[in-house]
């Protein structure tokens, strides 16, 4: 799983949000970002008071600032489309900085870049505090169908491998000349995604054979932890409560 | 420069509550359905089969492929594994690779996770494989008729989950511009990308019919009737892994 942990963006650490039990993170995470989509977009000081509480959390869990920023960036193709909207828009026009802008535009942008960038702020702080290994423990406790828990657990055990497979071809697709720029040079590369598709295939029906060798019986056994309490649920579902509860006095005041 | 998954996951805020709510529960809906229909046709093989085939998907999707100069693509993979492993364990793969993307790489949304799972496990992996079953007499004639299948599969895949966005959105969105004003860049730009895809996919298909023709479903079950595997297949398939793995 080592390489899973290299790519994924868990960053070990030991700070109360660490340690919350992760189905409680999993329900605040969804809580705390629904709600955020479900506040009206002209209730600004709304988004600050998101920011604020994120930034707080943020820091509880010690996740370096720059770190954030850098993850941040994914959002830059919704951050064009946020930019381009104030110009693309009809409706009324607005004086800013000495160009006249759609307001329906600049509002429309402005949401998609606020909750946009709050969201993807609550998966990177989720991401950042919980290990793929706890991801899973998480989704079993929240009731998933054992089946997809145990197909989901092989991909996070295999996932290094076949990825660490795909790069290797690569380079040696590379190291070989091929450098395709159009698409009908794509031959090559299509060529190991489906040896890529046979090693893993195959690789799955030796794994099955040394998994029942191994007395598999076709259950999972759930890792023995201590089950939170109602406290730890009250906790560590906060963050959701006061996200909740701004966006309640925003959709009241509209 | 990955321009499939700009276009495809979606973002937080793009649709309003109530719609990301809405397709939250098709997508668990369409999953349970999924899950019910993978137990009943496979054995206790399915889930370390699964796992690896999901585990593939994620490692294809990280592969680029050329489109035009400075512009490239890569895989969405519902039609690929519709063909390869069926619908069914199929959409279970893709969903797994969504959710583990969101949840761990924070790639999509939390919020746009439903409608993400609905547009590319859901209605691209469905609509590749209605195309492949329809055209699977083609796909049996031949390897030109298989390659041709594998293509229209995965660029209808593409261009039917882009629909899909601009459903939700027309439900809820809220980036300000109209559905009218979105469909012919939306369909446009996946007409591309999926030409992209069916490419890949029909040579990914070519490139295990050449080394093993007994792991493509679509014509497995042509030839079976029933997906169920005999001692015999069975007996046939590791000799044939024997060999393959002989000459490698």
């Amino acid at each position: 799983m080592s390489s899973v942990s290299e790519n994924a963006l868990h960053l070990p650490g030991d700070s109360p949000l660490h340690r919350l039990a992760p189905q409680i993170k999993l329900v605040a995470a969804f809580g705390t970002v629904l709600c955020v989509v479900a506040t009206p977009r002209t209730a600004f000081w709304a988004f600050g008071g998101f920011a604020l509480l994120l930034g707080v959390l943020a820091g509880t869990a010690r996740i370096p600032p720059g770190w954030l920023a850098r993850r941040l960036l994914i959002e830059l193709p919704f951050v064009a489309l946020a930019l381009v909207l104030p110009f693309a828009l009809g409706g009324e026009r607005a004086e800013v900085a000495g160009l006249a802008l759609s307001v329906p535009g600049l509002l429309a942008g402005w949401n998609i870049l606020a909750k946009g960038t709050l969201g993807l702020f609550t998966s990177l702080t989720l991401a950042a505090t919980t290990s793929p290994r706890e991801l899973l423990l998480g989704m079993q406790r929240l009731r998933t169908p054992s089946t997809l828990i145990m197909i989901s657990s092989l991909m996070l055990r295999y996932v290094g491998v076949a990825v660490g497979e795909a790069g290797r071809m690569r380079l040696a697709r590379i190291s070989r000349g091929d450098d395709p720029r159009f698409l009908w040079q794509a031959n090559a590369t299509a060529r190991s995604v489906g040896t890529l598709f046979l090693r893993c295939y195959e690789r799955g029906e030796r794994v099955h054979l040394a998994m029942v060798a191994r007395g598999w019986s076709g259950e999972l056994p759930e890792p023995g932890r201590g089950r939170p309490g109602a406290r730890d649920w009250l906790l560590g579902l906060s963050p959701a409560l006061v996200t909740a509860a701004i966006a309640g006095v925003a959709l009241w005041t509209r | 420069m990955h321009t499939t998954p700009l276009a495809l996951h979606m973002t937080d805020g793009l649709l309003n509550a109530p719609t990301a709510l809405l397709f939250g529960a098709i997508a668990l809906a369409g999953i349970g359905f999924s899950l019910g229909r993978a137990r009943a046709t496979l054995d206790d093989r399915t889930a370390p089969m699964a796992g690896l085939v999901a585990a593939f998907v994620f490692a294809a999707q990280m592969i680029n492929f050329p489109v035009l100069p400075g512009v490239s693509g890569h895989l969405l993979g519902g039609a690929l594994v519709a063909i390869l492993v069926g619908p069914w364990v199929g959409t279970l793969c893709v969903s797994i690779v969504l959710v583990v993307q969101s949840l761990l790489f924070a790639d999509g949304g939390l919020t746009m996770l439903g409608a993400n799972i609905t547009n590319m496990a859901l209605i691209g992996t469905a609509a590749g494989y209605l195309v492949a079953v329809a055209l699977r007499p083609l796909a049996r004639r031949g390897r030109t008729g298989l390659l041709i299948t594998a293509f229209l599969a995965g660029t209808i895949n593409t261009v039917m989950a882009s629909t899909g966005f601009l459903l939700e959105y027309w439900i809820g969105g809220t980036a300000g511009f109209s559905v009218a004003q979105a469909v012919l860049p939306m369909l446009g730009i996946h007409l591309l990308i999926g030409v992209g895809e069916g490419i890949i996919t029909a040579l990914t298909v070519g490139a295990v019919a050449a080394g093993r023709p007994d792991l493509i479903l679509l014509l497995r079950e042509s030839r079976q009737g029933e997906r169920t595997r005999t001692r015999e297949d069975e007996n046939r398939r590791s000799q044939q892994r024997g060999t393959v793995e002989g000459t490698s």
